[in-house]
Parts: C-alpha cells; structure tokens; sequence
C-alpha cells in the first residue's frame, strides 16, 4: 500500500513480478485496475478529455448564443480607422518606406490603437519593474538592519504598503497628490527648465536639429576606443579603467571637431499648455508610482524572508572572517539568498505587469484602458477580450520564461 | 473613496460576466418579455453617476433621476409596481456588454444612438426621450467664451463615449495641433480630474454638464460654453432580434409622451378613465387590449401615468425650475411636436 504513491515515484511493480537472481524473469499479467503506470495514464487521459470537451463545450455555446443574438465574431475591425485619440504613447509605423517611432494619430487603424495600449503598458512595466526590484532589495535588507531607524522605517513602510488595496494608492496618488500639483500657469521652473504641475512634469529635452551621421560616427569611434583601452588595461593589469577613459577621450574630441547635432528644446507656458520639452504626465506618474510602491514592499519581503532563511553561522563566520558588514552582505548573504528569492519575485513582476491593468482608473492609456476604447468605439468587446487576454498571457508566459531562464543559469553558477 | 473601489468590483465582476455569461450561451428561444414577467421584476441597467439621469445616492442606496424614471415606468407597465426594479449601475464602457450578455433586460443610460452602435453592438435602440447636444465647460477665470478658442487645449471626458470621437472630429475638422483628450471611467471620475486641474475643459452632453456644475460648492467657476458640438439623441436600448421585447419596451416609452399630448397626468387620470374620446379609453385600456400581442397587459399605459407620470411631469420633475439641474424645455428639441419640438407618439391603435 504504502509505495503506491502517485506520479509513480515509488517505481511501481508494473507488469512483472518475482525477479529472480540468475536475471530470468517470470512475466505474469496484473490486472489494469491494479496496474498504477496504467491508471495514471488512464487518469491524465481522462482529465484532458474533461478539460478539452468542456472548452470546446464553452466554446461552442458562446457562438451558439452570439449567433442566437446576432452578434458576429470577426476580427476584420482592426483595420478599420479607430475615429479617436490616444493621449500618450507612440508605435512603430511605417510611413514612406521608412520604420518611425511617433504617436497614435485618429487616422490610425484599431490595430494601431491595440498597438499603442500595448507600449504604454510595457512602458509602465518594464521601468516598474526594475526599479520595483531594485527598491524592494534594498527595504529588504534595510529591515534586518542593525540601524533600528532604518529597520523601523522599513517595517512601517512595507506593512503599511502591503496592507492597502493597490487601486487605493493609485487614487491616492493622482488625485490626491499629482492632482494637487500648482497649476501649470503657476508653477515654477526649477533650474531654468523643470517645471512640475498638475498637468505633469516637464523638462528640457534634447531635439535633434543638425545632421545624425557625423554624430553616429563620433558614438561608434569611442565605442572602438572603448573595447581597445578595456583589452590594453586588462593585458597589461592596470586595471579595467582604460575603456571608460578611452570612451571619453575620443567621445569628447569627436564631439569637439563635429559638434553636437542637439539643441536643448525647454518647456514653456503656451496658451493652455506647455510646449516644448518633454512631458511625463500625471497619469503615468501615478501608475508607475503605485505599482513600484506597492510592488517593492512584496519584494523586500520575499527579501527578507530569503535571508532569513540562510544560517545565521554564514553571517557569523563572515564576519569573524574580517568582512564588514556590507562586504558579508554582497559576497555571502546577497548571492545565496538570491537562488532563494528568485522564484517568488517572478511572480511579483508577473503581477506586476497585469496589475498595469488597473491604469484604467487614472486615465492612463494602457492596454486595457484602450481595449475599452475599442470595444465601444467599435462594438467588437468580445474580439477586444480574446486579443487583450492573447496579449497578457503572452506577456506574462514572457516574463516567467526570462525569470526560469535566469533562475537556471543562478543555479548553475551557484549550485542548486 | 468607498463609491470608486465599489465601481471598480462591479467592474471586474462585469468582465467576468461578459465571459461567462457569453460562453454559457443563453438560448433565445423565448422573448425575454417572458422571462421578465416570470422573475417579477425588471433588471434595468442604470448610470449611478450622472446627476439628473441617473444618480445613487450613497447614503439611502436609492436611484434617481429622468432615465430611472423609464426603468420605473417599465416596471409599473408589466407588474403595477414601479419599485419591481432591480438597478444595475453601468460605465458608459461596459453598457452595451451588459445587453449583450443579457446581464441587465434594458439599458437607460443617457446613451446616443447612432448607426454603429445600432449595427456593430448588437443592440436595439427605443424611442429617443431626451434629445442633447455636446458642450464644453470651462474654468471661468481662463476666460474662454467660444469653443472655437481651445486649440492645444487638454480636455477630458467620458471612455466610451460618442463625445470622444465627436471632440476628436472637431479637433480634425480645425486642423488643430498639440491638444490632448484624457478619457476617464465615468463621469465622477472625469469631472474630478476637471476639477483638480487636470484639463483645461469637460466635454460631454450639456445635461451632464449641467448635472456636475450643479453639485460642486463652486459652481460658479465654471462656464458652460454656448456652442452644441453634435446632435445626441438620447435613448434606451435592448437586445437585437427581439422584437416582442423591444416593440413592448418601445410602446411604454411613447405611453409618457401620449399621455402629455393628451393632457393625461398622474393627478387627473381617474378623470380620463371613461372618457368620451375612445381613442382615449383605448390608451388607458378601458376599451379594447391595446399591447396584448406584445403581452403587455391591458392597461398598461394608465399604469405607467399613475405611478410614473407623463413625460411633461418626468422632465418637470428632473429638469424642471424647481430641480438641482434645471434645463429649459420650452421651445427646444424636448418640447411637444405640437409646440414645435420633437416629442412624437406614433398613434395607440
């Protein structure tokens, strides 16, 4: 009884019985209901028979009951002109035979709209999730610090964080913070170009008005230089300095002899808006903010828990070893928590991007703020779903493959 | 705060719906008149934002306003009993799945039909009953006078909504430049980023913007510009392929109208039960069983004036002098046909 554990780890008897020393073995047959290789497979046939007939059932009831209600399912309105504006976020298009980056204008196609929800959503994710991580490593060490200001700051900042509905946060920062910014008009511009209003944060950018090439040019001699004064600091042991110097010696003397193909374009107050520059709005602030906030205090925990969980003799004897504090920190503790800390934070970053989904209540333009859009614009709700659920799953199937991928190569430099 | 994280889960709870409900595939072998009439209420889809037309208040958890008023006239119609509603608070984006999953048996929700709503969603509009046009409010101290002066102005408004893709024409149409359109969820919400300075102006029917002018302590800083941008005949709708359904629905909303031809109100309508005009007595269902092939029950119409009121009163009592949200009625779109307006019954007969 007891080695019939299922999944057969326990190599089940299957088919044979009464071995014998001089190798023979005596075959006799064992009943199917008896037989656990045969019952499991017999068990993963029938679930996936279950699975795949009720999907198929679903299926085709929903396009029983579309066509019941005349509703059509096609997907041919993606090439239709979407008639509305998108109020950030850019696409690649092509336009006259050339690949350029601009934004979403009413003439473009559903597609395009799709398309553009989609990079303001990996905007908000990618940049939220580095900095998310990066700042939840860091209150995840902060609260087992020894400094008890720091630790109590971590703690308070995490539970209060983690204890509160993300949406909430997301409110609280538009409108309550963001929206409470000066007004444009009364704003001031800080550093003879920064100006942070409720209508969002504008800086002085740069905006190409001479010729590219020389330039390119000037970017790619230093790189060269950079790799040659690398392999020349390393040949020689002087040290892996050389490639940055190199870099900016000749960078700075390119730019020198063919000067700088940018003028710095900075904001200023037009009638209604602020022209020139450019604009991070509050909308994205605030979407970007919450999900890193929110986000970083789940990290620290996993954080936390990771180097909890290592041996309190690895911190002990590296430190009776000389190392210092942060030394024990990155060479010993850090490198081994992180095998452990992995996994979960996979997950966190999972989350985090679908949570981008919630941008919806501040306005700002994602994907499924634009799915929205679409699906009243065009009446088409459902196709709208099917592409939106395709494009999150893919994202998220993403993610999780990059996060494996990582933690396998962790595994092989560390051991498992 | 507690009313936005509530929107938020009937939300999620509705994309669920719009799901589950889609896939589960209802049979549409019967009129949902019949299913109606069977659970004895009216699910009736709602705005729960939109003072004037459709309002929750919080506090006492009760709808008001002149499209629940219909909900409630359907109500009185079928069972007697303008209380057998069952209001569900939809966002301008989720409305028309609402029909289409047959979450809710009708929609009045301040919603202009126009050809693509009527081919792409899926849906079947009624009678219009209240005809608006596309505003813009301002804050007064921008000192704006004209729509035509807002070029790179930001403006935000409704998701969903023909007043998006009508601001986005107009912006095409002046060949303006360097504007932005921010689209919030629901009114609510896009009037509270109006108001905390997000956006230069509010684009959205006139009513609506009259409705939240009238309910901030400030009112007076914001101007509602004089130009209409579009036509926004305003109507409820059900499903498509319905047709006992919908001629029903279709009848009870001209009864408002009717009864205001025929000077029939809540007040004096025992007086007109034996009248001497039958076409009358045939309305009020004292002579003949005018609806009956749709299933209405006799008398439908007289129900609806009794506990509802005719359209004149509905309007009075929503729009009127005396209400929060006062909009003239005299001479507009929304007066009688007979006193130059649009209101129109096809005749009872």
């Amino acid at each position: 009884m007891g080695s019939a554990r299922p999944g057969g780890v326990a190599r089940p008897p299957s088919g044979r019985r009464g071995g014998t020393d001089d190798g023979t073995v005596s075959v006799t047959s064992v009943p199917f209901w008896r037989d656990v290789k045969k019952l499991g497979l017999l068990a993963q046939v029938a679930a996936a028979v279950l699975a795949l007939g009720l999907t198929a059932f679903l299926v085709v009831t929903a396009f029983r009951g579309m066509v019941a209600r005349g509703i059509p399912f096609t997907f041919a309105f993606l090439g239709a002109e979407a008639g509305f504006t998108i109020s950030e976020g850019s696409l690649l298009a092509i336009e006259d035979g050339r690949l350029v980056w601009r934004p979403f204008r009413p003439t473009d196609t559903y597609l395009a709209a799709f398309v553009t929800g989609l990079m303001n959503t990996l905007r908000v994710a990618v940049i939220g999730i580095v900095v998310a991580t990066s700042l939840g490593v860091f209150v995840g060490v902060g609260r087992l610090a020894k400094n008890g200001l720091l630790s109590s700051l971590s703690f308070a900042y995490v539970e209060l964080v983690r204890n509160t509905p993300l949406l909430l946060q997301m409110f609280f920062w538009y409108f309550a913070v963001f929206l409470n910014l000066p007004a444009a008009r009364e704003a001031a511009a800080w550093y003879g170009g920064l100006i942070v209003s409720n209508q969002g944060a504008f800086l002085p950018w740069p905006r190409v008005t001479g010729s590219l090439g020389p330039f390119l040019l000037v970017l790619v001699l230093a790189a060269v230089a950079a790799v040659v004064g690398h392999r020349w600091g390393r040949a020689t042991a002087r040290g892996g300095l050389f490639g940055l110097v190199g870099f900016f010696v000749v960078a700075a003397a390119g730019i020198a002899v063919v000067g700088l193909p940018f003028t710095l374009s900075y904001p200023e107050m037009g009638r209604f808006r602020i022209a020139g520059g450019t604009t991070l709005s509050p909308e994205f602030a605030a979407v970007l903010l919450s999900l890193v906030i929110y986000t970083a205090a789940f990290v620290a925990e996993v954080i936390r828990g990771a180097i909890q969980s290592l041996h309190a003799g690895q911190t002990e004897a590296a430190r009776a070893l000389g190392l210092t504090y942060g030394q024990t920190m990155r060479l010993v503790v850090l490198p081994q928590a992180v095998r452990i800390a992995i996994p979960p934070i996979g997950n966190l970053h999972l989350s985090l991007m679908k949570n981008t989904s919630l941008a919806v209540a501040v306005g700002y333009p994602d994907l499924f703020n634009v799915y929205r859009t679409i699906g009243n614009q065009s009446g088409r709700s459902l196709e709208g779903v099917v592409i939106v659920m395709i494009v999150y799953l893919a994202l998220s199937l993403l993610i999780s493959g990059a996060i494996n991928a990582y933690n396998r190569r962790v595994m092989r430099t560390w051991g498992g | 705060m507690p009313q936005l994280s509530r929107a938020t889960t009937v939300r999620a709870v509705r994309l669920t719906l719009v799901l589950v409900l889609v896939l589960a595939g209802v049979a549409a072998a019967q009129s949902r008149l019949d299913t109606v009439m069977e659970r004895g209420r009216l699910i009736c889809g709602v705005n729960a934002v939109n003072p004037g037309f459709g309002f929750l208040d919080e506090a006492t958890g009760n709808y008001s306003g002149f499209d629940t008023d219909y909900c409630r006239a359907v109500a009185a119609a079928l069972f007697d009993d303008p209380t057998a509603v069952e209001f569900v608070p939809l966002t301008g984006g989720v409305r028309f799945s609402a029909i289409q999953t047959g979450e809710v048996d009708v929609v009045f929700r301040n919603t202009t039909h126009t050809l693509t709503r009527d081919s792409e969603n899926a849906v079947d509009f009624l009678p219009v009953n209240f005809h608006d046009g596309q505003g813009v409010m301002v804050r007064a101290d921008l000192g704006v006078t004209s729509v035509l002066e807002l070029e790179g102005a930001t403006v935000c408004t409704n998701q969903g909504s023909t007043t998006e893709a009508n601001w986005t024409d107009f912006v095409r149409n002046q060949g303006w430049q360097g504007g932005q359109l921010l689209t919030f969820e629901d009114l609510a919400r896009t009037f509270a980023a109006f108001h905390g300075g997000r956006c230069d102006a509010i684009t959205s029917d006139k009513s609506q913007l009259v409705g939240v002018r009238a309910s901030v302590d400030d009112a007076d800083a914001y101007v509602i510009l004089p130009e209409s941008l579009s036509k926004e005949p305003l109507a409820g709708f059900t499903f498509q392929n319905d047709s006992t359904w919908h001629g029903a629905l279709t009848w009870i909303v001209h009864a408002l109208v009717q009864a205001e031809e025929s000077g029939i109100t809540s007040q004096n309508i025992d007086s007109f039960l034996d009248s001497d005009d039958v076409a009358i007595r045939r309305f009020l269902g004292t002579e003949g069983s005018l609806g009956a092939e749709f299933g209405l029950p006799t008398g439908f119409a007289a129900r609806v004036i009794r506990h509802v009121g005719n359209y004149g009163e509905v309007y009075e009592r929503h729009f009127g002098e005396g209400s929060p949200f006062p909009i003239p009625r005299a001479g507009t779109l929304n007066d009688l046909h007979s006193r130059g307006g649009l209101m129109f019954a096809p005749p009872f007969r």
